[in-house]
């Protein structure tokens, strides 16, 4: 593919000739990062070869994105030496890396939202004074039918569901003629079928002899598309696994392996990950307690942002201590039922009762003193505030209560305990509580959210994609964590494009499509093979 | 009423708001430059000051008019390198620097007016460029076509920046800078240079609208004689969501309704000059109570981009 497009690229014809499937496109030697207070990377070497996908994988906080970061040019290394096709490099810019043919799908979205696809697409391309629309149209034809996706070209970004930008990233990493393919957990938002579906186009740009480097959490996804794993622990390289170590084993030998290169030599804690259960087939809904549902929702309407599903006449209820999972392809209008329970969009029909009382009308803070918390997806647009540490993050929808404030007077003291206290119990890694919450790993700051939420005495909350981005071992304590306070009798909805997790989870699973509620299914053998036949029959 | 009406009025209405307008209009045009790209240029008011300032006096000594006018943006853009080099580069606070140079050209120009220009020269008056056909047009004639070249070039200026801004690299390049720069940097292009020339264009624009308020509007130059049309300008911009044509609209009603004194007494009514004085205060309110709520800003204004610094 990158070959067929000789004139978007020109670096294609500058490169070595030699260009077989197994050369190494780029070698990173004895890379060394370090920010205050930890070492991201620490004397790392890793090799990325032509026609292999390079799994990266490791806890949060192990160092994957640092590393990653360097080679697109976002980072400089305090050490080390970066070879791209044999000739040792400087790169001091992601232009320079651009040039170099290394293109990034960052961990965090570097689309811009307010912009249109195209728009997006022709950012940085360069080409003379004029955009060249016709062009850029007739290159995400190409690159669309070669990726086997469908992407409309005049939507504006931020209206898209994210597994759509998603796949907006990936063709903006490719739009130059890329030879080096860096995925910094693309699938952490997919579906199984997108993911399914990147699988496909990931052994595409193999064959046309592309290195790509991918970066995931999900064990199964490393075993099944990786020709090759490199583990990292607190920023050092712990393991690798060769083509020669993946073809001789079963894939469930394989995430063992992994889990133990992972996190170390605590066989308890191995058996432990949540992937490596056996396949949940669903368990006996545990009905909440009591005949009094704690929260309910009649003939729910609201309106979509511009461009997106709305929901439509949505009834629900949760008993107390009954957890809900809410299955669906993003984009169906799970975002507008989150926020229209949690207060932040209005309703345009229907009643929305806690405890028998109706709460439509009341605001977001008003909700939360009730109990009500609602976890975002977005963890670093409406989820945190990067500028601000970690602990104040972890007290921020306790402003002015006691007992961190004292007659509007700030009781830092008090915070910092809390905070020192939450950190550990949520094994959020970081420096110190006081450090901003922006300069944490993505799932880090995960954590920071779920702590904030899950700590203060809630009676239902809302998650939406509530492990996205956390390492096996955390996903299984916070789901550990979202059931014992099931067991306290705290509802929850759990939003998820995560078939499995929900299983795992769930009393009963909601189908959400286009915005309307395709049924329930109660939890219970086959669970899963209904909630998919529901979600296939709506979308047909 | 009938005599609000009249061509006189009317005349000297329309004639005036242009007077008063496109010194504005190219502030403003410039501040939008500047804003989508993310800066917030509160220099605004110092480069045009000491665009009319150093454009007077280029006028003044050199005895053309266009000598001037280049002078006027040379100076626009030397304040605009000190904004460049502190706020972009080095990532300072942007309000603060921009209310130092915005302090520091009314010193300087006041200083160098009481030191150098004694006894307040003027200027003769300037040659106005008259579309033929068109200036017989009864109200908009005199008005509006027949005016200094630098008002049509004003236009023109309008017309490409919308080009600009709608169909070109670097229009693109602008708002991304605005919105997200990190992912303007992630597709290769220098958030720093994209933000440098955008603080630069600005202060050309403003440089000139200082030099033209000297060399065509007053025919002199005066110390604080801008009186916060560089501030007026930034609010024009952001109301206009730096969209050019919006931008002509702002700065033509807010220029009117500055000239409403003028062509009331040029009209002789009898209007208390303190409720005059208030309208184009009264103008943004209003404006603002409809178009506020709608008002948007580039997600990253004010912002300085680092790096790598999350
Ligand atoms: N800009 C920064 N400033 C300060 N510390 C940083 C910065 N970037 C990363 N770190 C720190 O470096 C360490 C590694 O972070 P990194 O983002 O590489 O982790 P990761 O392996 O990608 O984790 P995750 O799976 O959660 O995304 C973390 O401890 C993080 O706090
Ligand atoms: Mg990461």
């Amino acid at each position: 593919m990158t070959e067929s497009d000789g004139s978007t690229q020109p670096m294609t014809t500058t490169r070595a000739p030699t260009r077989e499937a197994g050369d190494a496109a780029v070698l990173l030697l004895g890379i060394t990062k370090a920010f205050p207070g930890v070492v991201a990377n620490d004397d790392i070497t890793l090799a990325l070869l032509r026609g292999e996908v390079h799994c990266l994988l490791g806890e949060n906080g192990a160092g994957k994105s640092t590393l990653m970061n360097v080679l697109s040019g976002m980072l400089r290394p305090d050490a080390g030496r970066i070879v791209v096709d044999g000739r040792e490099v400087e790169i001091d810019s992601p232009r320079r890396a651009l040039e170099l043919g290394i293109g990034m799908v960052y961990q965090h979205s570097t689309l811009i939202p307010t912009l249109t696809v195209l728009e997006n697409l022709m950012l940085g391309a360069g080409g003379g004074l004029r955009l060249d629309v016709r062009g850029a149209r007739a290159r995400l034809a190409e690159l669309a039918g070669t990726l086997g996706v469908e992407i409309d070209p005049d939507a504006v970004t931020g209206t898209l569901a994210l597994g759509q930008q998603q796949q907006v990233e990936i063709v903006k990493a490719l739009w130059r003629g890329s030879s080096v393919l860096i995925l910094d957990e693309p699938t952490s938002m997919l579906t199984p079928q997108g993911v399914a579906e990147l699988a496909k186009v990931l052994g595409g740009l193999k064959q046309h002899g592309l290195a790509v480097a991918f970066i995931t959490h999900k064990l199964h996804e490393a075993a099944e598309m990786g020709d090759r794993v490199s583990i990292l622990k607190q920023g050092r390289l712990v393991g690798e696994l060769g083509p020669d170590d993946l073809r001789g084993r079963s894939h469930e030998q394989l995430q063992a392996e992994i889990v133990r290169l992972m996190f170390g030599e605590e066989a308890k804690e191995v058996a432990d990950v949540a992937e490596l259960e056996e396949r949940v087939e669903g368990h006996e809904p545990r009905r909440g307690r009591g005949e009094a549902p704690l929260l309910e929702l009649i003939h729910v309407s609201a309106a979509g942002d511009r461009g997106q599903v709305g929901i439509h006449d949505i009834s629900l209820s949760l008993l107390p201590g009954e957890i809900m999972g809410i299955a669906g392809v993003d984009g169906n209008g799970q975002r507008e039922l989150a926020e229209a329970i949690g207060g932040q969009r209005p309703l345009t029909a229907g009643e929305v009762r806690f405890e028998g009382r109706t709460i439509s009308t009341l605001g977001v803070s008003r909700r939360e003193r009730l109990g009500l918390r609602y976890v975002t997806d977005d963890r670093l647009g409406e989820g945190t505030v990067g500028s601000m540490s970690v602990a104040l993050n972890l007290v921020l929808k306790r402003i002015g209560e006691p007992p961190f404030w004292r007659r509007g007077v700030t009781q830092r003291r008090s915070i910092e305990a809390t905070a020192r206290e939450l950190v550990e119990r949520f094994d959020v890694r970081t420096p110190g509580v006081d450090a901003r919450v922006a300069t944490l790993s993505g799932g880090n700051i995960q954590k920071v959210m779920l702590a904030r939420e899950l700590a203060f005495e809630p009676r239902a909350v809302i998650y939406s994609k509530p492990t996205y981005g956390l390492d096996v071992r955390t996903i299984k304590a916070v789901r550990a964590r979202i059931r014992e306070q099931a067991e306290q009798g705290v509802s929850a909805i759990v939003i998820s494009t995560d078939l499995e997790e929900l299983v795992d989870l769930c009393d009963r699973i909601a189908v959400l499509s286009r915005g309307r509620l395709a049924g329930v299914v109660e939890s219970g053998p086959g669970v899963a093979q209904r909630v998919g036949e529901l979600m296939v029959g709506q979308a047909a | 009423m009938s005599k609000v009406l009249t061509e006189t009025f009317l005349t000297a209405l329309v004639a005036g708001g242009l007077l008063a307008g496109v010194p504005l209009l190219l502030a403003a045009l410039g501040e939008s430059i500047s804003e989508r790209a993310g800066v917030l240029n509160i220099g605004l008011e110092g480069m045009m000051l000491l665009g009319g300032y150093v454009g007077f006096s280029g006028a003044l000594y050199s005895g053309f008019t266009w000598v001037g006018f280049a002078a006027g943006i040379g100076a626009g853009m030397f304040v605009a390198v000190f904004m460049a080099v502190l706020c972009v580069r080095l990532g300072l606070d942007q309000i603060v620097v921009g209310i130092a140079l915005t302090l520091a050209a009314e010193g300087l120009t006041s200083l160098l007016h009481g030191a150098i220009l004694t006894e307040r020269p003027r200027l003769g008056a300037v040659e106005l460029v008259t579309i033929p056909g068109l200036s017989g047009i009864p109200v908009l004639g005199r008005s509006v076509f027949s005016q200094h070249l630098v008002v049509y070039l004003t236009l023109g200026l309008v017309i490409f920046t919308w080009w600009l801004f709608r169909s070109t690299n670097a229009g693109l390049n602008l708002r991304a800078a605005g919105d997200k720069p990190s992912a303007l940097d992630a597709a290769g292009v220098s958030v720093v240079a994209t933000r440098t020339w955008a603080v630069l264009a600005t202060g050309a624009l403003g440089g000139l609208g200082g030099a033209y308020l000297a060399i065509v509007g007053a025919g002199t130059f005066e110390p604080f004689m801008t009186n916060g049309a560089g501030f007026i300008a930034i609010v024009i911009a952001m109301l206009a969501r730096a969209r050019p044509f919006w931008v002509v609209v702002g700065a033509l009603l807010i220029g009117m309704s500055l000239q409403l004194q003028t062509a009331l007494q040029v009209a002789s009514i009898d209007v208390p000059i303190d409720v005059v004085n208030m309208l184009p205060f009264l103008a943004v309110i209003v404006v603002l109570l409809l178009f506020g709520r709608r008002a948007y800003l580039p997600a990253a204004l004010g912002l300085p981009y680092v790096r790598g610094s999350r």
